[in-house]
């Protein structure tokens, strides 16, 4: 949209290639694929969180080894890292739509994006390592 | 050249010029309503949930941790502070699960008149009431 337009005489700025329009595309990137991961994950979350509340009231209490043992439970390991996978990727998912919503400067918008991006996949990989350490090595 | 959604973005003035329509709506002059209300808690409750998965990791580092660590974390989980965070990331996690099912029914295009907009706006926050409710007597008769 172009913001200078007179307002009597709306200009009509299209910000698509003819190509991309054929192809359904949007202006850039990868938006489709980001609404659609963020469906996906969602959908994914919804048994994942019901089964994490069920096991965190069923855990809570009791000491380390108890803990333990219930991560060692190869259903439960292969869950715990599915929620712990799928939640960074879903928050990661939706923090950037916000980022991309307040953040106007371009450059300080595709940085913190890029950080963002970088601290959700740092904490995943150290929630699944933990995981995997608590269920094999107890 | 012109294309539909930018067709869409044209329409008069009531003395009958050409606008552009705005973009968004203005908050100053847009009147507080469920629908917009829900809408920002959904946002809300999404960055506060992020936070909670830190929490998420800290339990699983401290669990991997050893013995002390696990304890260390209990204790602080059972603290106050810890008590209000955890009733937080309840209320944030049950209002953001009712509120994202309500939207996975919008995307297969359910819903979308207004009186079941309403009223599934309200289910959002009985549900999430009822869902924390649950899940505290739960929690107090397994402490």
């Amino acid at each position: 949209m172009n913001q200078t337009a007179k307002p009597s005489a709306p200009h009509l700025r299209v910000m698509r290639s003819q190509l991309g329009r054929v192809r359904g595309l949007g202006a850039a990137r990868a938006g489709t694929e980001h609404w659609w991961a963020e469906r996906l994950t969602s959908v994914a979350l919804v048994p994942l969180t019901l089964w994490f509340i069920y096991a965190a009231l069923h855990l809570s209490g009791l000491p380390r080894a108890a803990v333990a043992h219930w991560a060692g439970n190869p259903i439960n390991t292969a869950l715990l890292v599915a929620l712990v996978l799928i939640t960074f990727r879903h928050l990661q998912l939706g923090l950037q739509v916000v980022l991309e919503d307040y953040v106007h400067h371009e450059g300080i918008r595709t940085a913190s994006v890029l950080l963002l991006r970088g601290a959700a996949g740092l904490l995943a990989l150290i929630g699944v390592l933990a995981a995997l350490k608590l269920a094999f090595t107890g | 050249m012109s294309d539909g959604r930018d067709a869409m973005m044209v329409g008069r003035s009531t003395d009958g010029r050409l606008v552009q329509r705005p973009l968004s709506p203005h908050l100053q002059i847009y009147k507080p309503q469920i629908s917009s209300a829900l809408s920002i808690f959904h946002r809300i409750t999404g960055i506060a949930l992020s936070a909670g998965a830190l929490l998420l990791v800290c339990w699983l580092v401290a669990a991997a941790g050893g013995d002390a660590a696990y304890d260390g974390f209990s204790g602080f989980l059972r603290s106050w502070f810890g008590v209000l965070l955890l009733f937080g990331w309840t209320v944030a996690l049950w209002y953001h699960f009712c509120a994202g099912l309500r939207h996975l029914a919008w995307d297969a295009g359910y819903g979308f008149d207004l009186p079941t907009m309403h009223r599934s706006g309200i289910a959002v926050l009985v549900g999430t009431a009822l869902l924390t409710v649950l899940t505290w007597i739960i929690a107090i008769i397994v402490w």
